[in-house]
Order: structure tokens, then sequence, then C-alpha cells
């Protein structure tokens, strides 16, 4: 099985469709006929040859005709190949580009979501002491940094592995208000057929619900405890400030764990994994 | 030359050489000639080791019998932004497993992006009885756990640092295992961690650590403890402090003003999550003596932030949001003179407009009036090729120059032009530029400028940019001193690649994203080149099994003697030396 073309697999920066990233590439669509004219100085003046043949120093001028012929052709059909399907789909163009091109702008993950978090305890405080900071009997300050020091630092990004997947990823649950929202971020990341490249076509997977008891995988996740249980039993904002991180598991395995309405207290528990 | 290198003694070449600290000038030593060779690699205390796959553990081992100090590095930088899939390398372990073997009184041990287990930091606490500084920059793969293991057993620890590593965070017990009989803390950084420590525990620590100067706190540690702790160390240089806000108390804030103000040594600042700008003017009075401030975190705004940075100005570094804003760096410019490094990070790097009025402005003041200033990392919105020429005409001195306009291949906003101009003015008149990252609408002409001026420069990022493979040709064929390139979304392919390929063998790493260089040309390269490695990162699957024509997703190519690695991950491949195609 092999996944999505979802761009870079470490983060994702919780695009609710996850369709984009990968367009970001190349989306430059003058550049795909201009490789070969450009109209900045003819590429005549460029000596390029297969500096493989020389021993060392950069550059490499040496240039058995035949190599250089085999080394154009290469770039040649590679001008020729559209990396997206639609290759004239300019994402940079879109306002909301910025924001669904995977590690761009370039700030790390931490910052990221220290700022986010951030961002959330000062709505929650705001929305407690309906915006006046210095109430003496405002005590959200304080509460909400008690919030703050039950989330983890990275709580943004979790991990999220599937079954049969070598190949784990992160989702930023900060982004996403629901586990609808969330389920639905997760099933465009490990369901959805990659997009099409022109290099080759990928079978999709039949779009399986995760949060339906009836399809072949479900959702769980591990809590601070360490212990694994399905998803969607508690409030968002408490699954939120307990998960650590996240499997998608066939449905088979998950025996052990309680069927999705029994009571809380008499939720069953499988072993960690 | 032999026979004057073999006049000597050994003893006194090996004196002369412990005055040779810079690992570059290690490595000319012991270039000169072969007993040079054999009496540098045995008084060799220091090792840098930028890619930790470059060489491998046993012939570091094997040509430096006597290392005191390891500094590695893993992931290529762009895994920072989450374009380095997980699982990818960098692992420790096997660095771990051969050094504690092989240096029993190892004492330092510095790694960057890498993966480092529980089961290593225990062995490590085990195996070095003299260890002395851990620093772990931008690590992962480790609890909570691990550290107690090092708090437990390292008995002459001076420094722990835990610098924007993501840890597994299951309490905060850990620090409560250094044992009461310990006393050797010199550095604590564990401002990235999200667990409470135990605050008595935490008192009791550097209360009995009389060398204490640097502690970075964690955001957990609550502002009116603040006081307490300062209070047990006086002599401390620099310090972070956590969230920066509590009910508004006037003892709080006096006990924590006085307590700043009696440590007569602080320097530097940092921390101060969620601020309370009524808290802020408790630091005023130390203002004047700060050489270093990061308020990346502070979301304050521009007048509180003014109000601040006015009274520093002895202040060498800033890192601020952007709620700053131009007026901010007005005052900046007027109070610091003293400025050597300037970040300003965005807010609301995803705000469609923006929400703040942080424009080139800013930064063009700050380039005239701190004569400084080499050191500058600036995420804005618009920019223009008359600002940049200004800066560069300003500040002749800068070496490091990382410029982020939010949206990709946005144009000089007055002109409409691409910003070439403007990053070739940059290259041209900093003739010390070492570092650069480059933003906005650009064509290849910036790269043939870089190329041409760019001698100086070590390390280049660029994304969204240029036409054609013209542009890499240039910045691979003129830039005599680079070392690292990381390029993500440009039109480069082959060609440029191809005949440039020897220059890739005198630089640490390439790294491109989202080019157009096809498997085809991965396979030749890594055919012809024995000493890189050339890695294709692919998650679509097996590269074969699309034609070779088809560009690879990612490209890590970097150079080794250490032979292609053994540790990577199923959407990894490294091309073979000598086959065509590799069994995967």
């Amino acid at each position: 099985m092999t996944l999505g073309l979802l761009g870079g697999g470490g983060g994702d920066n919780g695009g609710s469709s996850g369709a984009t990233p990968n367009e970001s590439s190349v989306s430059n669509a003058k550049v795909l006929g201009q490789e070969c004219s450009s109209s900045y100085k003819g590429e005549a003046e460029l000596e390029l040859g297969l500096g493989l043949s020389l021993g060392g120093g950069g550059g490499g001028k040496a240039k058995p005709s035949s190599a250089w012929d085999r080394v154009s052709t290469v770039g040649g059909s590679v001008s020729g190949t559209k990396r997206a399907a639609d290759s004239v789909s300019h994402e940079a163009g879109s306002p909301t580009a910025g924001s669904q091109v995977v590690g761009w702008p370039p700030i790390r993950a931490y910052r990221m979501n220290s700022l986010i978090n951030q961002a959330k305890a000062q709505r929650a405080e705001e929305d407690k002491s309906g915006g006046d900071k210095n109430n003496p009997d405002d005590v959200s300050v304080t509460k909400t940094g008690a919030v703050n020091k039950t989330e983890k630092n990275h709580l943004g990004f979790v991990k999220v592995n599937m079954d049969g997947v070598r190949i784990g990823r992160k989702v930023d649950l900060n982004s996403h208000s629901s586990y609808e929202n969330l389920a639905q971020t997760l099933e465009d990341m490990f369901f959805m057929p990659a997009k099409s490249t022109g290099c080759e076509k990928e079978p999709g997977m039949k779009l399986s619900k995760l949060l339906d008891e009836t399809s072949e995988f479900v959702l769980t996740y591990e809590d601070k405890e360490g212990d694994w249980m399905l998803v969607g039993d508690v409030p968002w904002r408490m699954f939120l400030s307990s998960v650590r991180r996240l499997r998608i598991m066939r449905t088979s395995e998950a025996n052990g764990l309680a069927p999705r309405y029994q009571e809380k207290n008499e939720r069953l528990r499988i072993k960690p994994i | 030359m032999q026979r004057m290198a073999l006049s000597f003694p050994e003893e006194v070449l090996e004196h002369v050489f412990s005055f040779i600290r810079s690992e570059r000038d290690r490595n000319v030593i012991s270039l000169v000639c072969k007993s040079w060779y054999e009496i540098e690699r045995w008084c060799r205390w220091r090792v840098f080791i930028g890619n930790c796959y470059a060489v491998s553990p046993m012939m570091v081992i094997k040509r430096f019998p006597e290392v005191r100090s390891i500094s590695l590095k893993g992931k290529p930088h762009f895994a920072d932004f989450n374009l380095v899939p997980e699982g990818w390398g960098g692992f420790v372990c096997p660095w771990i497993g051969a050094i504690a073997k092989a240096y029993p009184w190892l004492e330092e041990i510095r790694l960057k992006r890498m993966v480092i287990t529980d089961e290593s930091l225990e062995l490590i606490a085990r195996s070095f009885k003299n260890f002395k500084v851990l620093v772990l920059s931008s690590c992962e793969g480790f609890s909570t756990d691990g550290l107690a293991a090092i708090a437990a057993n390292c008995r002459n620890l001076r420094e722990l640092d835990l610098r924007e590593s993501e840890v597994d965070d299951r309490n905060g017990h850990w620090l409560s295992h250094f044992p009461d009989s310990y006393t050797s803390l010199v550095s604590l950084n564990i401002s990235c961690l999200g667990s409470e420590v135990s605050l008595s525990a935490l008192e009791r620590l550097i209360g009995r650590c009389p060398n204490l100067q640097t502690l970075r706190l964690n955001r957990a540690v609550p502002l009116d403890r603040l006081a307490n702790l300062l209070a047990r160390t006086p002599q401390l240089i620099e310090f972070g402090t956590g969230a920066y806000s509590s009910e508004i108390r006037p003892e709080v804030f006096s006990k924590l003003s006085g307590a700043l103000s009696g440590c007569k040594q602080l320097r530097s600042l940092s921390g101060f999550w969620d601020v309370l700008p009524s808290y802020l003017p408790a630091i005023y009075p130390i203002c004047s003596r700060l050489t270093s401030l990061n308020l990346s975190y502070a979301t304050i705004q521009s007048l509180d932030l003014i109000k601040l940075v006015s009274q520093c100005h002895n202040l060498q570094r800033l890192w601020v949001l952007d709620y700053i804003e131009d007026a901010g760096l007005d005052a900046l410019a007027v109070s610091c003179k003293d400025l050597r490094e300037l970040r300003v990070f965005p807010s609301d790097p995803f705000a469609l407009e923006p929400n703040v009025t942080l424009t080139e402005h800013g930064l063009v003041s700050v380039s005239e009036g701190c004569p400084k200033l080499q050191s500058v990392l600036y995420f804005c919105r618009q920019m223009s090729n008359a600002a940049l020429i200004t800066i560069a005409r300003n500040r002749p001195n800068m070496t490091r120059f990382r410029l982020c306009i939010i949206e990709p291949r946005t144009p000089d906003y007055l002109t409409l032009q691409p910003l070439d101009a403007g990053f070739g003015a940059v290259v041209e008149y900093c003739k010390d530029l070492r570092r650069l990252s480059l933003s906005g609408l650009l064509t290849d002409r910036v790269f043939e400028y870089i190329g041409t001026y760019g001698k100086k420069l070590e390390m280049l990022s660029v994304a969204f940019a240029g036409d054609s493979d013209l542009g890499l040709h240039h910045i691979l064929s003129g830039c005599d001193n680079l070392r690292k390139l990381e390029i993500r979304d440009c039109p480069f392919g082959d060609k440029a690649l191809l005949a440039n390929a020897a220059k890739l063998e005198t630089m640490r790493s390439l790294w491109m994203s989202s080019c157009l260089v096809s498997y085809g040309a991965c396979k030749l390269l890594g055919h012809k080149m024995p000493r890189l490695n050339v890695e294709v990162i692919d998650e679509r699957g097996p590269p074969d099994s699309r034609p070779e024509s088809c560009p690879v997703e990612k490209l890590y190519i970097y150079r080794t003697i250490a032979g292609p690695r053994l540790d990577m991950p199923d959407f990894v491949w490294t091309m073979e030396d000598d086959s065509e195609f590799r069994i995967s």
C-alpha cells in the first residue's frame, strides 16, 4: 500500500483538505515550457558538460558530446513532465497559499505551537474576564496558566500511525475544532488516492469513516496515562488535554476496546502498544 | 619540511597544537605532513561532526583516541519545518554505543537534530564518570525518564541544555533525581518542557549550586515563585522566566523587581510566555545591563516594547515578535547602538492581511542606526529593492542575512519587479556574508549575482525562486565557499546538478525538494560519485516504479566516507555506486 501525495510527511498544517501541499511544488507553469529556451541569456553561454568526468575542481568543463546529449535529453524530458495534474494552477497567487504550503513560512513547530497555545490562552482569558486583564477577582490568568501546564509544548502536532503503514504522520490538533474535523483530515491523509502526477497512478482505498463503528478501521488514541482509548468518547476539549498520540487501528484488532457508547467507568482498556 | 617537523620533539609540537582550538585549524594542521597528522590526532580533544552520516563512529574512534568532547548534527535543516518525514534518520544510538566503550573519559556530548532514546541517555549516565555537558538541541525520541538517569548519575554534570527538543514529558519528577550531594550545575535549560517540575526541588537544587550561571525555566514555573528562585542564585548571568503573568499583587511585583535587581551579573533574559504588561516594569531596573533579550514569545504590543527596549542601551541581541512594528524598530535604532543581532518573528504568519505595521522601514531604520548589526532574521510582508539596497549599503559588515517575505514570490511592492537587484546588492556590498536566505519574487538573475559576489557564502536557503537550471548553475559554480545549500520549490533540474557534480564533494550537503531533478539523474550522480550519498526521499513508493524522467519528491546529497547508510526507512533510497538498480 502506498500513501497519497501529501508533501512533507513530517508535518501537516492542518489544512482541511490536505489537497494543495504538493501542488505547491513547481506550480510555476512557465518554467516547464521554458526550461530550454530561457529568455535570460541563452544557454549557449553556459558551458555545461558532464562535470563528472573531471577529477577535481568545481564547475566541470569537460564536454564529451555524447554524455552532454544524454544529459540534455534527460533534462528535456523532465521539462516536459508535468508534476501536478493541472500545472497551470498557481497556488502562489491565492491569498491562502501561505497557510497551505508545507513548511512555509519557515517557522519551527515549537514556536508555532507556542504562539497558538498562547493565543488560545488569551482568548480563554478574555472570554472569562470580558477582556479586562486587571480584574483582581479574575483568577483566569493563573487558571489559564494551569491549563497550559498540562498541555505539552508540542500539543499542536501529535503523531498518527496507521496499522499496516510504515510511515507515520503528524497532525496539528490545534487547527481542528471537532472530532469530525479531525477524522476528515486523517481520512484525507491516509485514505485519499495519490494526486495524479502524470508519473504513476494510485489505486485509492475505499473511504472509511473513522468514527463509524461499522468501518474497517477505528481511530484510537493514547492518553497521558499510557492507555489506549477509542476516540470520540469524551468532550473534544478533554480529549485535547489528554491525547498523546493517535493510531488508526483495524477494527478487528480493537476488540479489547469498549463499544463506543459504553459508560466511561466501565470502559475497558487495552494494553499500551 | 619533514626534517624540520621531526626536529621538534613531539611533546613540544603537542604543546603548540594545544593552543589551536578551532576545528578547521586543527584539520589544516593535520594535513601538513604525516608526523603532524599523527601528533595532532593523539591530542585532539574536541570533534565536531556536522553530518553524522559523513563518517562512521569507528572511523572517528580509530583516528582520534583521546576525544573528550563530541558534537554531532543529524537531520537536514529543513527538518525544522516539517519537510523531512518522521523516521528519516539521525539516530545517535550507534554513536553512543561506540563511544561509551571507546571514550570512558568523555565529558561533553552536543547533539543537534538527532534522535536519542532513553536507553542512550541511560548508557551515557552509566558510561562516562566525568561527564559534564549534555546539550540536546532540537532533538527528539527521549523522555523525562532518560533525564532522570542523567540527573541521578552524572555527579560532575555542569550543563544540561534541552533547547527546543521534543521531549516525551511524563512528569516533572526527574529533576528531583539530582542527589543532595550534587552541586556542580552551571547551566540548566528546560524551557522546552511542558510539565511542572517540583519547585521546592528546583529551589534546593539551585540553592546548592554556587556556580550556576544560566537558568532557563519552562512555562510551567509561575511568576510568583521567581523571586525565591532568583534570591538563591544572585550570581546568575542568563535567566529565562516561565509564564510571565500572575494575579496583580503588589508584593509579587516588588519582590520580583528586587530579586532581579539583586542579580548584578544578569545580562540575558528570555521566556516571557503569557506576558502581562503590568509586570514588565519589574525588569526596567536591569535593562541597562542587558546584552541579550529574547521576547519572541512575548505577545506585547509596540508601545510596551518601545518602553522596554529604549532602556536597553547595551543590548546586543534582540529576538522579538513583529508586534514591535516599525515604530519599535525606530526606537531600537535610536537606543541600542551596540545591537549585533536582530530577529523579528511573525505573530500571525497565516493571516491574510498584515496584523501589524511591520514593513521594510523597520529594518532599514535599524540598519541605519545600528552600526554593528551583522545578523538579521526578518519576517515581513512587503519589501522593495530600494530598501534592500539601502540596507546593504548601510551594513557592509553583515554576515548573516535571512529575509522571509511571508507570501511566496512577492515582488517589490513599489515597482512590482523581482527582488533580484535588492538581494544582488546584499551579496555585492556585504563581502563577508556567510549565510543568506532568500524570498520574494526572484529570477535566475539573482543567482548570477550570488555566484558572482557571494564568495564567502557558506549557507544558502532558496525557496520558490528562479526560472531555470541556470540559477542553480550560478550558485554551484560561483560560490567558492558554499557548504550547505537547501532548495525547495524551484525549477532546478538535472543539468546544473550533473554539470557541477564535483562541486558537491566540496560541500557538506545539498537539499532539494519539490524541484525538477529526475530519478535518472539521481541514479547517474550516485553511480558516478562514490563519495557522495545521493538519497532520494519519496513517499509515493519506490522510484523504480515510475519513469526515470519523473522528478523525485526530495533529494538529499551529502559527502561521506562512510558509504551508504544502513538505517534508512522505507521511503529513502540511496543511489548505489555500482549497481544500476537498487533491490528493495
